[in-house]
């Protein structure tokens, strides 16, 4: 290397790559209002839609009259399912392979269905128009109560499917509010180990019904172009593609006739994967009227109808020595579909990944089954930021391992260091089925257990309890501790894919000759910084900054195919076909370099921005110089240019993993539960960017902080919502939220390319744990093993009370 | 529906318009102003996402009319910038700190806080929050924009006493 030539550290610090906090380019135009989602679009003769939705949770639809409606001036047309019927849109796939009527067909199953869309020239007219379509009901018994699904005597909600023998492939169904039975492990192994054990704990734990709420709701511009057949749809998509592919099978439309492009978004937390009947009538009524149409949910038809989250009521059973080794796991669930089975699990997952629920223990066997029905509840089952059902399944574990421990009399922390997969069993097979990749569980909760001064706590809790009962205090003192093992980067296509695609990622990559970069790949941002984090990944790759390097994301007619961002899947995947894809890149500037320099391709190191000659430091071409050589100088019988695209099909999930620790301070006079502290230790393998990674743990905390102590989608039994506006539904302010303390190891995945695992959802998973062990705690010694979520106000008073212990 | 005159000054343009009188304020800078920096996120004035600073005073844009607003002074997050580009000490800061993910409530939150600097130029951390419990964020947790609007106020006071 010569004297001009900077240092190693000097130019890695240039490239701000991996492990840099990075700014994130996508803030310059967010904070000055620069901004570009859906609703900001205006398109010349833009009309806008809205739906006149059902009142009733079960309902024959006699009659609809839409004459007043369509009187009104400015309405362009009224559609309604005989206008679907058709073009045979009045229903639609679902990602689970049932069925979902886009506009109500002969009856309605929920409250707030879409039973009519209306077009008209402005929202104003459209909302004054809907409230002038005429519907005639006629009221049916309605079902809330999943437990009472499948009574011998009752209502069948789904006429559309009675006679069906099974729904998306997922098995023989037992009655016909049945959707399907998911049952894996060995229950004959799982019953030896229960009836030799020393002690047994059931408990039913139910995790409500919630709603991922981002800022932003649901929406869509569709503009069908007549003249050249071409079809685009603008919206709030974390799957653009997935969205065309099901656009084409739906409409007949071909594939490469339909651009479907996701503008900036306002959040997605899973609300943002599913297809929406608001998107198909959108398009249908831009076909029809030949003019762009837009539709923008409000906030209330948002968490009325769109992608609810859990709703899942689990028995849970732990098998132990009385020293505290867990032999046994058994868990049965009833899983609310509501009425229509629209969740994005992958297909062989009709209950998602639960089966990741003996969570981060070595349990050696397990059984669960899980039985979907269905309800009178609006559709959907997302995963509400996390990985298809992870959380439901981690919410499990990590409230029964607090049982237990209660049960034996041995601390909950304690027992859970008895139990972890040790470091020397990864890679580590579950006993329902997992390939856990790495991890070193106890190094991260001794690092967890020091930092809070765990025995420190204990103390002042056992302090806290003599107060309280010598009257001396009104408040109790919890302390919840959570181990969480996540399990995404959905995944291998032998066992992930959603309606037949299998679940790869892609990054296409082309270099310019001034040696700057555009990267495309088939994710899509929804707030966690891609735009900044995959540039870093490539910069570290291919040794241009980070700065020159441009990523595009989320148009499909430029992007290659990918399956979108959710389920955390974006590093595991895209990061990693994007690394790939880099490499290729590399690999093919080598040879160019080794050609310049006039020597063998072995002959080269890379040296973090260029190649050099091994031995010869001085004589080096940077990446830049290779980037311009690739368009005029390249070897006899190369082809010019300098292009890679990377399309890939990870070899395992990820399991990031994480140990929470939260103090609570609950006043049992008032039942309000104040965060007093709360730590984070997340491990997901090598860090990208730690600015972002921080940023992303706050959040999923925050959402977790909402989820433990208020958020529910509730419906009383006629099937009324009850927390479908802002009003009900707890979102979590500045003031309730407590500052987060955040930590982290660094086990790298064996298999991924840079070694990431993903991390944006585990403090959703981990979070939710934590903070409900800690209510459950404040209130153990009196007897209490579990009391439901979510702990709002209200309920911690009432379980108080139940003790005995307020005034 | 007859329409009423309406008369006011938008990021210091001088703005005259025709408009229903049922029109929000946020319907109508957005849609016949194309100032799409305030978002709509709620239909209850739950979210803030809507805020702008009208005569001194931060006000969710979806809970007027337009007509209400006739004669008033407006500033949105379009007109925080200065007019040759600079951005403001909080633009700069929400970025520096991370105290923004997917942007959404930003326009909204940025504009909260310079209204609530104004109020309070020195606050603390539990003032900070306080003042801005009336805009919602879903996705950072709230933690980084305390940081963001705390560094602020910080550089604001500083070049006031610089310029003392
Ligand atoms: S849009 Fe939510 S407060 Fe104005
Ligand atoms: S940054 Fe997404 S809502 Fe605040």
């Amino acid at each position: 290397m010569n004297e001009a030539t900077p240092s190693a550290e000097v130019r890695t610090q240039k490239l701000q790559g991996l492990g840099t906090a990075r700014k994130r380019v996508e803030d310059v135009r967010f904070t000055q209002g620069k901004g570009n989602y859906v609703d900001d679009m205006k398109l010349p003769g833009m009309l806008f839609g809205e739906f006149v939705r059902s009142p009733y949770a079960h309902a024959r639809v006699k009659s609809i009259d839409t004459s007043a409606a369509l009187a009104v001036p400015g309405v362009k047309a009224v559609l309604t399912a005989e206008d679907l019927k058709p073009l045979n849109l009045h229903w639609m796939p679902t990602l689970a392979g049932d069925v979902q009527a886009v506009l109500a067909d002969e009856k309605v199953l929920f409250q707030f269905q879409e039973v009519a869309f209306v077009v008209a020239e402005d929202r104003y007219i459209a909302s004054d128009a809907a409230q002038l379509v005429e519907v005639e009901y006629e009221e049916l018994p309605v079902l809330v109560d999943p437990f009472k699904a499948m009574d011998p005597d009752a209502v069948i909600l789904r006429e559309d499917i009675k006679d069906q023998e099974e729904v998306g492939g997922h098995g023989p169904r037992r009655h016909p509010n049945h959707v399907f039975t998911w049952d894996v492990g060995d229950k004959a192994n799982v019953e030896a180990a229960f009836d030799a054990a020393d002690v047994t704990v059931e408990e039913f734990i139910s995790y409500q019904r919630v709603h991922p709420c981002p800022l932003e709701t649901c929406g869509c511009v569709a503009s069908m172009d007549a003249i050249n057949g071409k079809l685009t749809v603008w919206g709030t998509f974390q799957a653009p593609h997935a969205v065309r592919t099901v656009a084409s099978l739906i409409s007949n439309i071909p594939e490469h006739k339909i651009r479907i492009v996701s503008p900036d978004i306002g959040g997605g937390f899973g609300n943002k994967v599913g297809v929406y009947p608001g998107y198909v009538c959108s398009i249908v009524a831009s076909i029809v009227l030949g003019v762009p149409v837009k539709w923008i949910e409000s906030r209330m038809e948002n968490l009325s109808s769109t992608a609810f989250a859990r709703d899942y009521h689990m028995t849970g059973e732990l098998a132990a020595t009385k020293d505290g080794r867990i032999t046994g796991l058994r868990c049965h669930v009833i899983a609310n579909q509501g009425a229509f089975d629209a969740c994005a699990d992958p297909t062989q997952y009709p209950a998602g990944f639960f089966n990741i629920v003996t969570g981060s223990y070595d349990i050696p066997v397990a059984y669960l089954s899980v039985d979907g029905v269905y309800t009178n509840k609006a559709p959907g089952g997302v995963a509400y930021r996390c990985s298809f059902r992870v959380t439901e399944a981690s919410y499990l574990i990590e409230r029964m391992i607090d049982v237990l421990a209660r049960k034996l009399e041995i601390d909950p922390a304690e027992l859970r260091i008895r139990n972890f997969i040790k470091k020397e069993q990864f890679p580590y097979q579950s006993a329902l089925g997992w390939e856990y990749d790495s991890g070193d569980y106890h190094t991260a909760m001794d690092k967890a257990l020091q930092t809070v001064d765990y025995p420190a706590l204990r103390a002042e809790q056992a302090a806290n309890r003599e107060a309280f009962a010598n009257g001396e205090t009104r408040s109790l003192m919890g302390v919840g501790v959570a181990f969480f093992t996540e399990i995404v980067g959905a995944g291998p296509i032998k066992n992930c894919d959603i309606l037949g695609l299998g679940m790869f990622d892609s990054c296409e990559i082309r270099i310019h000759p001034t040696g700057s970069a555009i990267a495309r790949l088939g994710t899509i941002s929804q707030g966690q910084g891609h735009a900044t984090t995959f540039a870093q990944i490539l910069a570290t790759e291919i040794g241009l900054p980070a700065d020159n390097i441009t990523v595009e994301e989320g148009d499909t007619d430029t992007a290659p195919y990918g399956l979108g961002t959710y389920g955390s899947r974006s590093t595991p995947v895209a990061g990693a076909a994007t690394a790939m894809a880099g490499r290729k890149i590399r690999a093919k500037a080598q040879m160019i370099a080794a050609y310049l320099l006039e020597v063998h391709d072995d002959d080269l190191e890379w040296d973090v921005d260029r190649f050099v000659v091994k031995g010869a430091p001085e004589r080096a071409k940077t990446m830049a110089e290779i980037a311009f050589a690739a368009y005029n100088s390249v070897p006899p019988g190369m082809e010019p240019g300098l292009e890679a695209v990377s399309y890939y099909d990870p070899p395992n999930m990820t399991y990031p993993y994480g140990a929470y620790v939260c103090v609570a301070d609950i006043d049992v006079d008032t039942g309000v539960t104040d965060i007093r502290r709360f730590y984070a230790l997340d491990d997901c393998g090598t860090r990208i960017n730690p600015m972002i990674i921080d940023g992303q743990v706050h959040g999923g905390l925050t959402e977790a902080l909402g989820i433990a102590l208020g958020q529910e989608i509730d419906y009383d039994e006629i099937g009324n919502i009850k927390g479908g506006s802002l009003l009900d539904y707890f979102l979590p302010t500045a003031v309730e939220t407590p500052v987060w303390e955040t930590d982290f190891t660094e086990v790298p995945s064996p298999h991924h390319p840079i070694g990431a695992k993903g991390v944006g959802e585990s403090p959703n998973v981990g979070g939710v744990s934590a903070i409900s062990n800690a209510v459950n705690d404040a209130f153990a010694h009196f007897g209490l093993t579990h009391t439901q979520m979510p702990h709002d106000h209200w309920r911690v008073w009432k379980t108080a009370e139940r003790l005995g212990l307020t005034g | 529906m007859s329409k009423l005159h309406v008369q006011l000054t938008v990021n210091g343009r001088e703005i005259e318009a025709l408009a229903e009188p049922r029109m929000l304020l946020i319907h109508f800078l957005r849609e016949q102003l194309n100032l799409t920096g305030p978002h709509i996120g709620c239909d209850t004035s739950h979210c803030g996402a809507c805020t702008v600073d009208l005569d001194g005073k931060s006000v969710k844009s979806c809970t007027m009319f337009v007509a209400q607003a006739d004669g008033a002074e407006i500033r949105t997050i379009e007109g925080m910038a200065q007019p040759d580009g600079t951005l403001h000490v909080l633009q700069e800061m929400f970025r520096e700190y991370h105290g923004l993910q997917c942007g959404f409530c930003t326009p909204g939150m940025i504009t909260r806080a310079y209204r609530l600097l104004q109020e309070n130029p020195n606050p603390s951390d539990e003032e900070i929050r306080f003042g801005i419990s009336g805009n919602l964020c879903r996705c950072t947790g709230y933690q980084n924009i305390v940081v963001a609007i705390r560094a602020a106020a910080d550089q604001l006071n500083a070049a006031k006493e610089a310029a003392e």
